[in-house]
């Protein structure tokens, strides 16, 4: 800065010497003046040399990050721990969970976005994960487009992208409370949440206060429909997977949700949510999967919050699946002819966090997936029940250590004891939060 | 005929009960519905405005504007919301942006006459020259906390009134005129919060954040130490001892804190050093009967004042 300065008072001085030069007389007046530019030069340096002081930084603007065209972040996730299960990809059967006794990287999650124009909204995030055996994955998690100025309250977004259904299905790891997602999560979901590509209209209504109704029409099939007609739906029927094309609309995945919040005081918050997804599933040609959900959320959060703490919050999913398994040759054994049957399971969690004082969160959570008995015994609907407790601390905004005890109780496997230590770390632009 | 008169007047009193709230309800209707982040900027905007807007904060005077939760009651806020007042210089980053895209309001878009970006007429004071978050949460555009100084107020009040008369051109000539009502108490005032604070000039003082940096700047003021050790980061008893040490050395017995900070941080170093912890706020609203800005500054300049002299 100081030598842009010294430039531009040299460029003035000999610009004030030409047109000045017929006049020599005002010789001694110029060189006073280039004294006391000189004076003011050195002053300004000393002034610029005082760390960001008040008088100085102004003058010094560099480029303005929040002006850019896109935000771009990194999200670092790194998972130590141990358990005395040692089936470790069974215990923990989120895909951005702890995968092994030792070190994971369930995430590394880069995130783009910003207006596209006036009328759009762009989102993408590009996932690294490291699997159990420390073999890198790369997805393209989420691509979406969101409008920003339809009509009647209506808002379009479209792409790859989290299905809203409950809270937490559209969380990304960062903003989970525990080390770990909830087992109805995965049970209803699978490891790594319902997503898919299609469109989804959302409707703020006219209400006074907050109702919003959405619908979406998605893709049926997929790693990531398994209750739908994904490949991996055979852990869940024991069938060989049906090859079903789409014929019509009713083959797409329909995902309807209301969601309604009021504020019960200054301090108190409540949302209510109910969702449902239905769709074609893979044990046969006219199988359908139906979902229903419920949610809940409530926050306490003190008038005089230091960086949002104390507060108090609690959140609650319920869940239910109806599965219409047609009669189906058994996969594994294809003499046998598995029954027709409809596969019903259930479950939920509830969870309390305690915001005790600034960047440090106590949190309970409470949890279980059942299945109805079915003629394929499926590992992934066996009862099991979880309570995890953990600690959170942030260091900062952009960093976070967690640690977390599981007690596991799974049926026909029996107790286990798990500890998960989380660090995670945020670069690039500042994480902004839904409620 | 007496029949028929009297029918007469019922029709009318029926119809005059059933158009008096309609008609009542007309200018109300017409009203502007103003958002603004926090309570400072909406009682700038509620002076201005007048009986022509509605206006409404989204942050509580007590509650820290950068760690607002993004309630969906604020989603709802702001789709029927007509102008909206943000600080900007990343003030509101961590929740204003999802309410938006939730908001789906067009008057609020980016650049329309229904957004007023406050920091874009102001002089920001401490830009980083380098972005480095080892030295903590700095704002990359600048100290975002401008409002505490009257003079960037006398700036976007003015911004406020040419906003207004975009959106509302018939009640232009109404902003004008409070707008100019508004500048002549400010400056009137001015002078006495000048004048109050007068005696005091150079004077050392301690403060919990970086948010008193253009109040100091204003009233000649000289924040020798915050106990945050840097933005955004929790005092550690390092850091307070070196406060500690500092306070003594440059004879400094103010401490400002305001109501979402740790006062007993403050209470620690205060025993330590024989410093007067000052209550104070940057929001109106935060203390009883400081509702409008000028009462919040009296607040302000008056208890500062008050403590400057106990040090004495």
């Amino acid at each position: 800065m100081s030598k842009t300065i010294s430039i531009s008072a040299i460029a003035a001085i000999a610009s004030l010497g030409l047109s000045a030069a017929p006049l020599r007389a005002q010789q001694p007046a110029l060189d006073s003046l280039a004294a006391a530019v000189r004076a003011l030069q050195a002053q300004v340096d000393s002034l610029s040399r005082e760390p960001s002081s008040a008088a100085s930084s102004a003058a010094a603007a560099p480029a303005r990050t929040s002006g850019a065209y896109m935000n771009t972040s990194f999200v670092g996730l790194t998972d130590a721990g141990w358990s005395t299960a040692k089936d470790i990809g069974a215990l923990q059967p989120g895909d951005h969970d702890p995968h092994v006794r030792g070190f994971s990287i369930p995430n590394g999650e880069l995130a783009l976005d910003g207006a596209v124009d006036p009328y759009f909204k762009g989102f993408a995030n590009i996932v690294y994960k490291l699997d159990a055996k420390g073999e890198t994955g790369v997805e393209l998690e989420e691509m979406y487009f969101v409008t920003t100025s339809l009509p009647g309250n209506l808002q379009l977004k479209g792409g790859q992208f989290f299905l809203e259904f409950g809270r937490q299905n559209p969380q990304h790891p960062h903003s989970w409370a525990f080390a770990d997602e909830p087992l109805v999560l995965s049970r209803m979901f699978g490891g790594e949440g319902l997503r898919s590509q299609g469109l989804r209209l959302s409707w703020l209504l006219p209400t006074s206060f907050y109702t919003e109704a959405m619908v979406s029409v998605m893709n049926s099939a997929g790693g990531t429909t398994s209750s739908f007609r994904s490949d991996e739906s055979t852990l869940i029927h024991g069938g060989a997977p049906f090859d079903r094309p789409v014929d019509r609309v009713g083959d797409m995945l329909v995902v309807p949700r209301i969601a309604t919040s009021v504020d019960l005081s200054e301090t108190q918050s409540v949302v209510l949510g109910a969702s449902a997804a239905f769709g074609p599933n893979n044990s046969g040609a006219s199988a359908r999967t139906s979902i229903f959900g419920a949610d809940l959320y409530y926050k306490w959060k003190s008038l005089t919050a230091e960086k949002g703490f104390p507060f108090v919050s609690f959140q609650a999913e319920g869940m239910l699946r109806r599965y219409d398994a047609v009669s189906r040759i058994s996969e594994a054994t294809p003499s046998l002819t598995l029954p027709g049957e409809v596969l019903k399971d259930n479950g939920a969690y509830a969870q309390v966090l305690w915001g005790i004082k600034p960047m440090l969160i106590a949190g309970l959570r409470g949890e279980y997936a059942n299945g109805d008995p079915a003629a394929f015994d499926s590992e992934l609907r066996a009862n099991r029940r979880r309570i995890s407790p953990d600690l959170t601390w942030f260091p900062t905004e952009f960093s976070k250590i967690r640690l977390q005890y599981n007690f596991d109780d799974r049926r026909g496997i029996g107790t286990d004891h798990s500890l998960w230590m989380q660090f995670e770390f945020l670069l690039g632009a500042h994480a902004a939060h839904k409620f | 005929m007496t029949i028929n008169m009297n029918r007469n007047w019922m029709y009318r009193i029926a119809a005059a009960a059933l158009l008096a709230p309609m008609i009542a309800a007309v200018p109300s209707a017409k009203k502007l519905n103003v958002v603004a982040t926090t309570p400072d900027l909406a009682s700038i905007a509620r002076a201005i405005g007048g009986d022509a807007v509605d206006v409404k904060s989204l942050a509580k005077p007590t509650e820290d504007a950068h760690f607002v939760d993004a309630k969906p009651s604020h989603i709802v806020t702001l789709n029927r919301a007509d102008v909206l007042i943000e600080g900007g210089a990343e003030l509101e980053l961590g929740w204003l942006p999802p309410l938006l895209e939730s908001a789906r309001n067009d008057k609020l878009a980016s650049g329309a006459p229904g957004r007023i970006l406050a920091s874009q007429g102001v002089r920001l004071l401490e830009i980083p020259t380098s972005f480095d978050r080892a030295r903590g949460d700095v704002h990359a555009l600048g100290n975002p906390h401008f409002l505490i100084d009257p003079v960037n107020v006398r700036i976007i009040a003015g911004q406020i009134a040419a906003h207004l008369s975009q959106v509302q051109p018939e009640s232009a000539p109404l902003f004008a005129a409070n707008l100019k009502a508004f500048t002549a108490t400010l400056d009137a005032k001015m002078a006495e919060w000048q004048k109050t604070l007068a005696p005091y000039r150079g004077a050392k003082i301690v403060t919990y954040h970086k948010d008193f940096t253009y109040l100091a700047e204003r009233f000649k003021l000289d924040v020798i130490e915050t106990l945050e050790p840097k933005p955004g980061i929790a005092p550690s008893p390092a850091h307070l001892a070196q406060v500690i040490t500092a306070m003594k050395t440059q004879n400094s017995h103010v401490i400002l804190v305001q109501p979402f900070q740790n006062r007993k941080t403050a209470e620690t170093v205060a025993r330590q050093t024989g410093a007067t912890i000052v209550d104070i706020a940057q929001q109106p609203g935060a203390f009883p009967n400081t509702d409008s800005y000028f009462q919040l500054m009296d607040h302000v300049v008056g208890a500062l004042a008050a403590a400057l002299a106990g040090g004495k």
